[in-house]
């Protein structure tokens, strides 16, 4: 439920987590994707990146994990901070695998490996070189409950992940993120392909998870960033359009396309 | 509203009706004449292979397994080539599949894409359909007489598996790129090197389709006649390669790898241009040896692709 708070505006106590600096990004084939976004991400709060399709919300999202640098042509032009060590995580010196140790994503259609519940969580840490057992047996544990799932798998981790439920695989998914302690984690429209009580559970989930990360996540679902997060951006054609507190953008935008999208009017 | 008791007459009704079955005989003549011609191919085959097995009956006992070939036919047995054929699968299979599955490993995940990646697959797949006597004629040049290998197994054996590659290369790259985008994004979102994804998932995830690549390869290798002679095969041998496997430390030894040596299908070859009929009842027996123990290969890759693709639903 939204609360009907409209007084609340953006806390300037807040602390950024990271921020992105007049980003512009482009695909191999030269179409400009991203033009000058700069949006601040805070932490331990949730953002919403909101817009009609092909507005380059999950290009966006995408630039945080540096998913873009897996296909040969992409290039970035700007910068992501990430704090609190100031590192433009956009820049040459910076190794992607290096982001994506810090930042990790939550993908749209659930991708668990093709291995065991118990493997996809470790995953990541043997990725990082962990491969003490009673570790590994902990961390997956923790992330396993840090996502909600450790009841309904705990009897089974030996089991394949594929056959579990569609949103018992993406809370799998959301413990293979957080297995390994992330500063931020992405979504990228993480409920588009699960049913609504699956969608309440990942939803209730975020909202715990928040206390520990920062979440930056993609919504098509206007309802869902309305309900969920504390800051909603909303993106048209590659630009920002509107930045504000959820509470903000959703009662009273401050521009006329922002409230013609959410109003449903367009879009 | 009044129930409608008697339908109306509904000419446009009929008209579709109609449309729908002139379309659909379409389909009735395409499924028969596939019927048809999947059923004579089948039968032909069925035929042939019976044929063989009837004619090749009457030596289908331990001895025709355990008896070097011999003049008198009753006694000639195919010792020597099946061991010949399976130690030249056996180099054959060491050199292809290592080297086949990393260079499609390294073309599709680590080369850049550009027009001399595009020239090589080209010529990758190519290679596959090059005739074998051409490789038997660059193994002789090549193998025999610039690197001095002698008319051996090894020479056998690489030269098999420079057929074999292309196969395995192709059905490696297939396999690598059926595995879908958000798998390989997901291995790479927790922050795994390229090596790491190979390792873990690409290859792993891959053996099913590389495994069939495999075993056509072998299949093929396993009947191929020409390039073998051309290097020089020996067409009658009375005795066995040392054996690779000791009783005293190292346990292994590789001198059966400078061996003279006979495979099956020199040994069928060899037998059926003989002018007795005695000895073309040997060569049905061998080919038919040939074709279940191709069988049986392709078999087992099916299998054993089914096992591992049950494993995976994208």
């Amino acid at each position: 439920m939204v609360k009907k708070d409209i007084t609340k505006k953006i806390k300037h106590d807040e602390i950024i987590k990271a921020e992105s600096k007049n980003l512009n990004f482009f695909y191999a084939d030269g179409t400009q994707a991203l033009n000058g976004v700069s949006l601040p991400v805070y932490e331990n709060k949730i953002t919403a990146l909101i817009g009609p399709s092909g507005c380059g919300k999950s290009t966006f999202l995408r630039c945080f994990n540096r998913m873009h640098d897996l296909y040969p042509g992409n290039r970035y032009d700007g910068q992501i901070i990430l704090q609190p060590d100031n590192t433009n995580i956009l820049s040459d010196g910076v190794d992607p695998i290096e982001v994506r140790m810090r930042i990790s994503m939550v993908f749209q259609k659930p991708n668990p490996f093709p291995k065991s519940i118990y493997e996809n969580v470790a995953y990541g840490l043997r990725v990082r070189g962990e491969s003490n057992k009673r570790t590994l047996d902990e961390k997956v544990e923790e992330a396993l409950k840090g996502a909600s799932l450790w009841n309904e798998v705990k009897d089974r981790l030996q089991d394949l992940a594929f056959n579990l439920s569609g949103g018992q695989q993406q809370r799998l998914c959301i413990a293979r993120a957080l297995a390994t302690e992330p500063e931020i984690m992405l979504f990228d429209e993480p409920t588009s392909a699960l049913d609504p009580i699956a969608t309440m559970n990942i939803e209730e989930l975020m909202s715990e998870l928040k206390q520990k990360l920062s979440i930056l996540i993609v919504t098509h679902n206007m309802q869902q960033a309305a309900r969920i997060s504390d800051y909603t951006a909303y993106m048209y054609l590659g630009k920002l359009v509107e930045y504000d507190a959820t509470n903000q953008i959703f009662t009273n935008p401050s521009k006329k396309e922002t409230e013609d999208y959410i109003t449903g009017k367009f879009g | 509203m009044a129930i409608q008791n008697k339908p109306a007459a509904n000419k446009n009704l009929d008209l579709i009706r109609k449309t729908i079955a002139d379309h659909k005989r379409y389909d009735f003549i395409f499924a028969s004449l596939g019927t048809f011609v999947i059923a004579s191919l089948t039968i032909t085959l069925l035929i042939l292979f019976l044929d063989l097995v009837i004619e090749g009956y009457p030596r289908f006992n331990l001895d025709f397994f355990s008896n070097f070939p011999s003049r008198r036919a009753a006694r000639a047995g195919i010792l020597s080539a099946w061991i010949g054929s399976s130690l030249v699968l056996l180099v054959t299979f060491f050199v292809a599949v290592p080297l086949g599955i990393t260079s499609g490993v390294y073309l599709e995940e680590y080369a850049k894409k550009n027009w001399f990646s595009d020239l090589i697959e080209i010529n990758v797949s190519n290679l596959a359909g090059v005739p074998s006597i051409i490789y038997g004629l660059l193994a002789l040049g090549l193998f025999v007489y610039s690197f001095g290998l002698g008319q051996s197994i090894l020479t056998a054996g690489l030269t098999l598996a420079l057929l074999m590659l292309p196969i395995v290369i192709v059905s490696t790259r297939e396999a690598i790129r059926s595995i879908p985008v958000h798998i390989r994004e997901a291995a790479y979102a927790v922050g795994a090197t390229k090596w790491q994804v190979c390792r873990n998932h690409v290859v792993p995830y891959s053996y099913g389709g590389i495994l069939t690549g495999v075993i056509i390869g072998m299949a093929r290798a396993i009947g191929e006649t020409a390039p073998v002679i051309t290097i020089g095969a020996l067409t009658f041998i009375a005795f066995l390669p040392p054996s690779p496997i000791g009783l005293e430390p190292p346990f292994l030894n590789f001198e059966w790898l400078e061996s003279g040596f006979t495979v099956l299908p020199i040994q069928m070859f060899n037998w059926i241009s003989r002018p007795q009929h005695a000895f073309h009842v040997n060569a049905a027996a061998t080919g038919a040896v040939i074709i279940m123990l191709t069988l049986l290969m392709n078999g087992f890759a099916i299998k054993l692709r089914y096992n591992i693709r049950k494993k995976i639903k994208w």
